[in-house]
């Protein structure tokens, strides 16, 4: 709880400091290019539009009863890359720090905690393509995608976690820089994104059949997406579990993030 | 009232002969026993007390420990053993310009080490016109960074960085990038803060300038308080330094020359 005290008051105090930061990347990242932020929703669509005929087309994956396969395809693949973004920009966060903090003392995680708010930045702006496409589909609007904020705010929490661990991780090794694009490729696969895991069969790993739509449920990340998708494009509202699983997983990871980087936070500035 | 209290400070560093910046390296060499650290310390037991309104500099040569100690005192560094405290504001100038992005405009820049030093938008927005007038690079607001020379940089960052009135000011090196006309200009800000309460630290190599701005001085030799006392004492034996390294160097030098004749 102390802990806690200490972070919200820092937070508070170098929240202009965190407000700038997010400008500056902003500002650097849509400098000299001529559509600027409109990159940020073009840029998806394009995305979406490509996967959407490749998954339709070439590869059959979509299974049959996916309503709106566009649509299901964008939350995928934008709450995705909002972890995958988030994630890999928090875990260098510290060396790109490393001008600053070796001159002063500011507190460590505004860094992390910067770029994961940049990346849900961007993931907001790209909701304007998640808009058009639904406007474009003819998608319903429910009144449960108010609910949204849920998997929304709890993937946020839960993505700042795991930067937490790895920016921390990486400053001792930046090996972990590598393993993690590797990792997050892989776990592309996994999240549901293109495929609707109760229409997938059954995969064997030595010997042992195992069910896709039961393994994926070990993934955070698949609660999330589905969650989000319930909401916005359903229109169900959130299961008990996903409500639990989301919250738990956003806690565990924010918990366990904040606890190694403190503990190794000390020690950043001699080895950056 | 003593401003800074630095007590029985010391700093270790751990000088890998080869840092182990990747998995493979480390196990590597974990498994090869060759996970050496050498311990190396950059202060060794260093106490030191400032008092309100003083103006204290730090001399001693390179490598002898001065801007670890400031870096310590300022929170970068977490000493090995001991204990420092400040009391009230402190502003840092370990390096002017701390968090200056060389992509963004000097305006920009403004806005962001401000907030990295700890002031509001809405302060910096009073002071914006004082902290470029100051600098008196009006009409480069709107240039890149990496435009600048490395003075004109310098110059934007000491700006900002007396614009506050800070309880303590810890400076490093900071008056010898810009040409004199600044130097001075820079001296009579710090006076003026000196005449508003602030205490000072500073390190400088231009001795003539320690002795003339400077209360007290410390020296510091291999990580160890040398001396410390009034400034013209301290300035003078430093210097009496310069004369005994001179004389042995004149003596090294000698020796070859009288090998050379048997
Ligand atoms: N991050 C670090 N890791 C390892 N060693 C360090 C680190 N920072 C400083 N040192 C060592 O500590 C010693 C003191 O360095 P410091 O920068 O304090 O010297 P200084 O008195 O400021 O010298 P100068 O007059 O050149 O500025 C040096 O030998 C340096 O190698
Ligand atoms: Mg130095």
């Amino acid at each position: 709880m102390q802990l806690l005290k200490a972070y919200a008051h820092d937070f508070w105090r170098y929240r202009y400091l965190l407000q700038n930061l997010i400008g500056r990347d902003f500002k650097l990242k849509y400098r000299r290019s001529v559509l600027g932020v409109a990159w940020s929703v073009l840029n998806p669509l394009l995305m979406n539009i490509v996967m959407v005929v490749v998954f339709s087309t070439i590869l059959d994956m979509r299974g049959s009863g996916i309503k709106n396969f566009p649509v299901y395809l964008l939350i995928g693949q934008l709450l995705f890359s909002f972890f995958t973004e988030g994630t890999s920009s928090a875990m260098g966060s510290m060396l790109g720090a490393a001008p600053l903090i070796k001159k002063v003392y500011i507190p460590k995680y505004i860094f992390p905690l910067e770029r994961v708010c940049f990346a849900m930045v961007n993931c907001l702006f790209s909701f304007i393509a998640l808009i058009l496409m639904m406007i474009l589909t003819g998608a319903e609007l429910h009144a449960t995608v108010f609910l949204a904020l849920y998997p929304l705010v709890t993937l946020f929490l839960f993505t700042l976690g795991v930067g937490l661990m790895l920016a921390a991780a990486t400053v001792f090794f930046r090996d972990v820089m590598h393993l993690w694009g590797v990792f997050t490729t892989a776990l592309m696969y996994f999240s549901a994104i293109f495929y609707d895991p109760l229409q997938m069969g059954s995969f064997t790993v030595g010997g042992t059949e195992l069910n896709v739509s039961q393994v994926i449920r070990f993934n955070p990340l698949y609660w999330y997406i589905t969650g989000f998708r319930a909401t916005v494009l359903d229109g169900t509202g959130l299961t008990w579990s996903m409500v639990w699983i989301c919250g738990l997983c956003a806690v565990l990871a924010l918990a366990l993030g904040l606890i190694v980087f403190r503990r190794q936070q000390d020690k950043f500035v001699l080895h950056i | 009232m003593n401003m800074i209290e630095v007590n029985n400070v010391s700093m270790r560093f751990n000088m890998a002969k080869e840092k182990h910046e990747s998995l493979k390296e480390y196990f590597l060499a974990a498994v090869q026993g060759k996970l050496q650290f050498e311990e190396f310390y950059a202060l060794r037991d260093v106490s030191l007390k400032v008092e309100k309104g003083e103006f204290h500099g730090l001399i001693g040569l390179n490598g002898s420990g001065k801007s670890t100690l400031l870096k310590i005192i300022s929170g970068v560094f977490k000493p090995t053993a001991g204990s420092v405290t400040v009391h009230g504001s402190i502003a840092p100038l370990i390096e002017l310009g701390a968090g200056f992005d060389m992509d963004l405009t000097a305006r920009e820049n403004i806005f962001l080490n401000g907030t990295v030093l700890g002031l509001t938008p809405q302060y910096i927005r009073e002071k914006f016109d004082e902290i470029v007038e100051f600098s008196e690079l009006r009409d480069f607001l709107d240039v890149p960074l990496k435009n600048y020379s490395s003075g004109m940089v310098a110059r934007i960052g000491f700006s900002i960085a007396t614009v506050t009135k800070p309880d303590v000011l810890i400076a490093d090196e900071i008056l010898s990038v810009g040409d004199f006309m600044f130097q001075e200009k820079c001296e009579e800000r710090m006076r003026q803060l000196m005449s508003g309460g602030t205490t000072v630290l500073l390190v400088s190599h231009s001795i003539g300038q320690v002795e003339r701005m400077c209360d007290r001085v410390t020296w510091l030799e291999k990580g160890r308080v040398r001396m410390s006392g009034g400034a013209r004492e301290v300035c003078d034996a430093y210097r009496a330094l310069d004369e005994q390294a001179a004389s042995a160097q004149r003596a090294a030098a000698k020796k070859p020359m009288e090998v050379k004749k048997d």
